[in-house]
């Protein structure tokens, strides 16, 4: 397997209790994702973050201890891939299956780490790790630089917009913690991230293996004057993007209780998924349109004068409208686009291929319709960056659904594939571009036979677009007979 | 290469204050259970009176005030639990109204349904009545209090976990999970389990209880209680059959880190006697609950994987 045995990874517990005492009650909450193949030392990395914030208690260490030695491994070091690889079919077959989720927290702040595996299956993983992540650390050997794997994942945290990327330059310990390599790395990677439309990138030089740099600041990196990666995962700004967008609240549930007590109590709960609701908000309902105003925040806590993303509230509203599950609540004065013709670029999760025509069901927050895939009309290769464009609706060829070949069918998306989709609904939806509305333009594509998730999708132009721009012509819906 | 710190807002009387990593923790659970309020047909929150389901029954109350929890809530009855935690889950579900299903161990071993284990231990056996109750009632989500950070298996496993109608789980069939987009669709005869608690470690949930200043059984803080040792842990003396002849009560103080089944859920020494305490000596310990009280974990590497592949939640 060639794992690393970390020399500072010995048999004894370490010192400092687990869950640093801090001022917790003030601490928040960062999802950040990880991305870097195997051999970049990524199963390393995040061991070292979980064991040098005290996250590693004595019986989970001494279990991989123990399957450590079970498996052959190295004298008394531990091999830190099975603090990550949990299932069985893993560790016997070597396979990682999906995503795992790991916690671990400082004083300052706690973190949920989207442990997505570098396999095969890496699209798919990485597009649901960097859903919800506020950050990516994407990870690269310092002695191999910015490859494809590198662009790839790039790509991939450009598409998903993850508001902030950190460039993890590991396994500097193998190139003599030499300042220019690290440098021209650095270049080389921002240089990538401009075309692609990354935000700013921070570099940090590190050394998984021994420590350098991730929670304990390096003595041999004495050029790199920047924050340790713990450090810049303690100090980026949390939630601050879906804080400053405008109102987004998909109605949940209607709560009526209809006790004597509240009987003519009507209030609508969700989750505010982008900026704030305000008692005195006027607030229009999509998509039927109807406005009103906003007369109470209510929790089980107490009113409240004004909720931010992404707390839960229950929303009481002046007048009487017909307000249910899947509606949403927007800022009265804001136009938003509803509509029941869906473009946007998709990720297909699943083996069985997509085929045009195929009845699917849509959900966007919290509403669910029917759709009909009307069509495939790009593919973008993630290794490349280029994109597979077709002008017309394909009528020559057949798809086999059932091909879960990895070669490229016709027109179609396999598993993994990222392609532009055109689908009709049967109802409108609000349409909100996910290059502005992360939080809300997030679309799944669900089977309705089975009820799997068949693809994830994002709403309006999005990095392929910019790679491969929509053709002009817009007739598709002509005749369609919907 | 520099980093700028976050400017926080002001919290005025207008303006929202930040949400801190509890109220994110919160937020969340409460937004899962509405999910599965306004999706499903027949939910049922699985309440054991241990601290997890406290405080997802806690959640259940904030997610749909000022109306009562519109689910039942359902308890596996082991026959071996201790009097103190039943005490209290009687008294919760009258105080709050609910409706309470019992799905009953003992009675599924007098059936013949399941068979008594040579060890002893009940914790396995909760599957069959488990699974037979969701079927008899129809649930379709069941609301379970596991966490990722429990176990190595649990640390897989989405928030919305589809089981067949055998109840088992597939790590292979997982469904994806992106942005807070919970497919909850399901086959008849299929349901799913839901974990609102999943990204909350073991020192959240007490200092949520804490900060919530949610009320627990007494076994969880210190007691006199008379114990035996058995595999490392202080076994509860009592009529399920502990301990054996070879095996000598003692009085100690101890308290529990989880509440399950006597048989198989250790006591740890401790002088623990409030909330504020717990937190202090769960901060400083070096080894996870389930390491510490579980013996029925310790079983395998893959023990409680085994278990869920079988239907256990």
């Amino acid at each position: 397997m060639g794992t690393h045995t970390p020399a500072g990874l010995t048999r004894q517990a370490p010192a400092a209790p687990a869950g640093t005492p801090g001022d917790h009650t003030r601490r928040d909450l960062l999802r950040l994702a990880t991305a870097g193949s195997v051999d970049d030392g990524k199963s390393t990395l995040i061991g070292r973050l979980l064991y040098d914030t005290k996250s590693v208690l004595a019986d989970q260490l001494s279990a991989v201890e123990r399957a450590t030695a079970a498996r052959g491994g190295e004298g008394s070091g531990v091999d830190l891939a099975l603090l990550t690889d949990g299932l069985r079919a893993e560790r016997e077959q070597g396979i990682t299956i999906d995503v795992a989720y790991r916690y671990f927290s400082t004083a300052r702040r706690a973190f949920v780490l989207a442990d997505t595996p570098g396999h095969v299956q890496y699209t798919r993983n990485m597009v649901t790790g960097a859903s919800t992540a506020e950050l990516a650390i994407v990870l690269v050997d310092a002695r191999k630089g910015v490859l494809e794997q590198t662009r790839r994942h790039a790509a991939l945290t450009a598409l998903l917009r993850v508001p902030h990327v950190v460039l993890a330059v590991n396994k500097m310990d193998l190139v003599d913690f030499d300042e220019s390599t690290f440098r021209s790395i650095a270049t080389q990677f921002a240089d990538y991230a401009r075309v692609l439309g990354l935000p700013t990138v921070h570099a940090v030089p590190l050394s998984a293996l021994d420590g350098d740099n991730v929670v304990e600041r390096s003595g041999r990196t004495p050029w790199y004057d920047g924050p340790t990666l713990l450090e810049l995962l303690e100090s980026v700004p949390v939630a601050r993007d879906a804080a400053v967008e405008p109102l987004r609240l998909p109605v949940q549930y209607v709560i009526r209780p209809r006790t004597p007590e509240h009987p003519d109590y009507r209030g609508y709960a969700g989750k505010v998924a982008s900026g704030v609701v305000r008692v005195g908000d006027d607030v229009r309902v999509l998509p039927s349109g109807r406005t009103s105003r906003v007369v109470g925040l209510d929790t089980f806590d107490g009113p409240l004068a004004a909720a931010d993303a992404p707390r839960s509230v229950t929303v009481r509203l002046a007048d009487d409208l017909d307000v249910a599950r899947g509606d949403v609540l927007v800022p009265a004065d804001e136009q938003v686009a509803t509509g029941q013709d869906l473009v946007g670029t998709v990720c297909w999760l699943t083996e069985r291929r997509s085929v045009p025509g195929a009845r699917v069901l849509v959900r966007v927050g919290t509403r669910t319709v029917r759709g009909l895939l009307r069509e495939v009309d790009a593919r973008l290769d993630v290794d490349t960056l280029t994109v597979e464009q077709w002008d017309a609706v394909d009528t020559r060829h057949t798809i086999d659904a059932t091909d879960t070949s990895a070669e490229a069918a016709p027109r179609s998306l396999g598993l993994n594939a990222i392609g532009r989709v055109r689908l009709r609904l049967a109802e409108p939806v609000v349409l909100d571009d996910y290059a502005t509305h992360r939080r809300t333009g997030g679309f799944l594509v669900v089977d309705p036979a089975d009820g799997s998730t068949l693809a994830a999708g994002l709403i309006g132009p999005t990095l392929l677009d910019r790679l491969a721009p929509v053709r002009a012509d817009d007739d598709w819906l002509a005749g369609a007979g919907i | 290469m520099t980093t700028t710190l976050p400017t926080d807002t002001p919290a005025t009387a207008a303006g929202p204050a930040r949400l801190t990593q509890l109220d994110a923790l919160e937020s969340e659970g409460i937004h899962v259970m509405r999910e599965v309020a306004g999706e499903f047909e027949r939910p049922v929150l699985l309440f054991s009176g241990g601290k997890d389901s406290i405080v997802m029954l806690h959640l259940a109350r904030k997610a749909f005030w000022p109306a009562p929890v519109p689910f039942p809530v359902m308890h596996v009855d082991t026959g071996h639990n201790f009097p103190e935690v039943i005490e209290y889950r009687d008294r919760v579900v009258a105080d709050l109204g609910l409706r309470l299903v019992v799905a009953s161990v003992q009675e599924a071993i007098d059936d013949g349904r399941v068979v008594e284990l040579p060890g002893g231990s009940r914790n396995p056996l909760q599957t069959v009545p488990l699974l037979d109750a969701i079927t008899a009632h129809r649930f379709d989500a069941v609301f379970g209090g596991g966490r990722r950070d429990e176990e190595k298996a649990r640390a897989k496993e989405r928030m919305f976990s589809l089981r067949d109608e055998f109840g088992q789980w597939d790590p292979r069939r997982q469904r994806p999970e992106l942005w807070d987009l919970y497919n909850g669709r399901h086959r008849p005869g299929e349901h799913v389990r839901v974990f609102p608690l999943s990204n909350w470690t073991e020192l959240d949930v007490w200092r949520y209880i804490e900060r919530e200043r949610i009320e627990l059984p007494a076994i969880y803080f210190t007691h006199e209680r008379d114990v035996f040792a058995r595999d490392g842990m202080w076994l509860t003396a009592g009529s399920w059959g502990g301990p054996r002849p070879d095996e000598q009560v003692r009085r100690r103080r101890v308290r529990y880190r989880t509440v399950g089944d006597m048989s198989c859920t250790g006591a740890v020494d401790s002088t623990a006697g409030d909330v504020a305490d717990v937190i202090a000596e769960v901060a400083a310990s070096r080894l996870t609950e389930r390491g510490a009280t579980r013996a029925d974990d310790r079983a395998s590497e893959a023990a409680m994987e085994d278990r869920k592949r079988e239907g256990y939640f």
